[in-house]
């Protein structure tokens, strides 16, 4: 690809460096549990939280593992678990 | 064409200028640049010019605005001098990186320690290598041209570099001189609206400033050294465009003067070319064959145009009026780099001259060439700049 | 990918970017952008969140946003507020947003000419104490006692012996219009004096505490836990002030500052031996003293 004039790139292209291969532990959401609170969504630096039809999602493209979405549930609802390859 | 007027030098650049309306002007003081941003601070506050008017802490801020300007789309201006454009440096090199065009008046003088208001070129030279398209003047008419064109080649989607037009302290720009000005209309039809192609849109917003790796970063360089290699030709073109309005042809990236037939020949930048003008034309009476080339693009280096105009003299003299220390004058370094080892060229010898406003007058020009001359008789080239006018008992 | 995990990545501040575990400066510059809308165009001095959002070919940022030098983020700020304004564009607001570094050291003299000139800018300085693009060196915004790597605990010294610089009170003194603190901890409250920020023209500042777990020297996910404890201690006063004064404070239930202290490897030398202890009371000292002057505790009433 050619270099831009003054390196000026488009807005947004970072969401083709997916950073969820840094992660070395998964969140995992117990749906059963969750009270679809939003609080995980509200604290991911990664934007890696979703939700769908009221029922949240981990984004895993982008997810980087930090667990602030798992300590700050308030019902407890999300587990941290080890990736394995 | 417009009206003639009788005026300060600073007043001719400040009324440039204001033609070509830019949207932000910053402004920082510092002698003796200072009488052309108070000549537009007044047009603003009669409403004269409608620039956003921004009065900085600092020249580093004043640079930084128009890196700011420039990058959401202003055509915008600054001016300065010595220390403040030393304080300019690492935005300069910034704002080139970036292809943020805006024009800076560089009001040449010399640099502390000791301090002194005195003029050289050191300050503007020391700039040399930030990306900057440097253009000197010889008189305030031609400064007054300058900047016109400054603009335009800023501008110019292929460039989109920042450019400094640079001029004398005290000798240009606080004496007065009768000065030919171009209508507004005319102005307005060479130099129309700023308008980059990457525009500060949140519809379509763009990152400017990225971080890069070693994947990438040399071909950026690379890309600014073609984009100076463009400028090599597009300058002289701008340059001719305005002459069809002003009248005013001065050459291209250089004017050779008298060269044609010249055994010796003097380079140099600035006010002082309009006094080696009269010592060449002095020395022809006398039968000398003595002629002058004036550097008016010193970046990009016009090293083919000057090649062409020198290669059949004896000798080139050189007149630096800056030093890199521990070496010899930049202009000097510059035309023996680009001269070394293309067969029969001249023999370059570098005069550092007119430091902290040392006089150069027809007879010092004269003693130049005398020892010019007996450098090229010498057996071998000297290595060491020769300072010209140098008192050097009273250096312990 | 479904249509909502495409609209999260349709954010202001997009995933992709190359922050840290757990950042709290990342966060705040995603909840910033949610209080502002698109509207904006941002600014960033050189530090973390440059080099983080801002790597060739992949940026996070869906508004227009330039990084230029480390010390001039204020004064490019205000010539991209300037050129907007001449262009008959101030529709469009600029917003600076720039690290601790950058704003209470290297750019403080170009902080203070915007805040003198008064230009249309919110500058809003991401706080995580120190110089942690470069490895955590210290800064003007270090707090008390804090080790750093350029002024490290050692025999001689316990970290840094000076005040954090008090900048918001320096801002202030600039007659702004409207200066505020928050913390990455209180999102709600974060985006409200974005918001309120955004109602004022002229030149205004906000200052937000953003724990960092990688120099600070904490697990990737207590970043709020920390930021909260430092609130309720009383070392991180929530305030706003509005032409110089406090108009409003975020009250706390005052916890011991050792509880904040405690679960951060910087001041991990505080809790060694008596010599520590002494200087934890120090810093209790300095706690109690911004709950008194800005009348923190809810138990008392105050302002």
């Amino acid at each position: 690809m050619k270099i831009t004039m003054g390196a000026v790139v488009m807005g947004g292209t970072s969401v083709l460096y997916p950073t969820g291969a840094w992660r070395d532990q998964r969140p995992v959401i117990d749906h059963e549990a969750c009270k679809s609170c939003d609080t995980c969504r509200d604290v991911c630096p990664d934007s890696s939280v979703f939700v769908q039809e009221d029922v949240y999602y981990i984004d895993y493209d982008f997810c980087k593992g930090c667990g602030l979405c798992a300590y700050e549930c308030p019902v407890d609802a999300i587990a941290m678990i080890l990736e394995e390859k | 064409m417009g009206a003639v007027k009788v005026v300060e030098g600073s007043q001719a650049v400040a009324e440039a200028v204001r033609a070509c309306r830019p949207q932000v002007i910053s402004a920082y003081p510092i002698s003796p640049q200072t009488h052309i941003v108070e000549t537009l601070a007044q047009m603003v506050a009669d409403g004269e010019l409608g620039s956003r008017y921004l009065r900085v802490e600092s020249e580093f801020s004043a640079a930084s605005v128009l890196a700011g300007a420039s990058c959401a789309g202003s055509r915008c201006y600054t001016a300065s001098s010595s220390q403040g454009l030393l304080l300019m440096t690492e935005v300069l090199y910034a704002s080139a990186g970036m292809r943020l065009p805006f024009v800076i008046t560089g009001v040449n003088r010399s640099i502390s320690a000791p301090i002194t208001i005195q003029v050289d070129q050191q300050d503007t030279i020391s700039l040399r290598d930030t990306g900057l398209i440097q253009l000197y003047a010889e008189s305030s008419q031609e400064a007054y041209d300058m900047h016109l064109a400054a603009f335009k080649i800023a501008e110019d989607p292929g460039i989109m570099l920042p450019v400094m037009v640079c001029m004398d302290g005290w000798i240009l720009t606080h004496s007065y001189e009768r000065i030919d000005f171009l209508d507004q209309q005319d102005v307005d039809r060479f130099l129309p609206p700023f308008k980059p192609a990457n525009l500060m849109e949140v519809e379509d917003p763009k990152t400017w400033g990225s971080y890069s790796e070693e994947n990438v970063l040399m071909e950026f360089r690379y890309a600014l050294q073609k984009s100076m290699d463009y400028a090599q030709e597009r300058i002289p073109q701008v340059m001719g465009d305005l002459a069809s309005y002003t009248g005013r042809d001065y050459g291209g990236l250089i004017e050779a003067y008298a060269t044609d037939d010249a055994e010796v020949i003097l380079v140099a930048m600035g006010s002082v070319t309009g006094t080696l003008k009269d010592a060449v034309d002095q020395m022809r009476e006398a039968g000398r064959k003595v002629g002058l080339i004036k550097i008016r693009c010193f970046r990009p280096f016009p090293a083919r145009q000057i090649w062409e105009a020198v290669r059949g003299a004896k000798v080139v003299a050189v007149l630096d009026a800056n030093v890199s220390l521990g070496s010899e004058g930049a202009l000097g370094l510059d035309l023996k780099a680009k001269l070394c080892g293309r067969p029969d060229g001249p023999l370059v010898v570098d005069f550092i001259a007119g430091l902290g406003g040392r006089e150069i007058n027809p007879l010092v020009a004269e003693d130049i060439v005398d020892q010019a001359l007996e450098a090229a008789q010498a057996p071998t080239p000297p290595w060491a700049p020769i300072w010209v006018g140098l008192d050097a008992s009273i250096v312990a | 990918m479904n249509a909502s995990a495409q609209e999260n990545r349709m954010e202001l501040f997009a995933p992709g970017h190359r922050a840290c575990h757990g950042c709290g400066m990342a966060l705040s510059v995603r909840h910033i952008l949610k209080a502002t809308g698109n509207q904006v165009a941002v600014v960033t001095p050189t530090g973390c969140l440059e080099t983080f959002s801002s790597p060739y070919g992949y940026s996070p940022w869906r508004v227009p946003w330039i990084h230029h030098l480390f010390e001039n983020g204020p004064s490019v700020a205000s010539g991209v507020a300037a050129a907007l304004d001449a262009q008959g564009r101030g529709d469009v607001r600029v917003v600076a947003i720039g690290g601790d570094g950058s704003t209470f050291d290297i750019g403080f003299a170009a902080l203070s000419g915007m805040f003198e000139r008064d230009d249309d800018v919110l500058y809003i300085c991401v706080d995580n104490g120190a110089y942690m693009n470069t490895g955590g060196q210290r800064s003007g915004a270090t707090p008390t006692y804090a080790s750093t790597t350029t002024d490290p605990v050692g025999k001689l010294r316990p970290g840094k012996l000076q005040h954090k610089k008090d900048l918001p009170a320096i801002v202030a003194a600039h007659g702004a219009a409207y200066v505020a603190t928050a913390s990455v901890a209180y999102r709600k409250d974060l985006q409200k004096k974005v918001k309120r920020a955004m109602e004022f023209h002229g030149a205004r500042y906000l200052q937000i505490d953003t724990p960092c777990p990688s120099v600070w020297g904490f697990p990737s996910d207590h970043t709020l836990e920390v930021g909260r404890l430092g609130v309720a201690s009383g070392l991180v006063p929530l305030f706003e002030m509005e032409y110089g004064n406090v108009t409003k404070v975020r009250k706390i239930k005052p916890i011991t500052v050792d509880k904040y202290l405690r679960g951060q490897k910087r001041f991990r030398h505080l809790f060694a031996d008596e010599q520590g202890a002494e200087l934890v009371a120090k810093l209790q000292q300095m706690a109690d003293a911004n709950i008194a002057k800005y009348g923190l505790s809810s138990q008392s009433g105050g302002q």
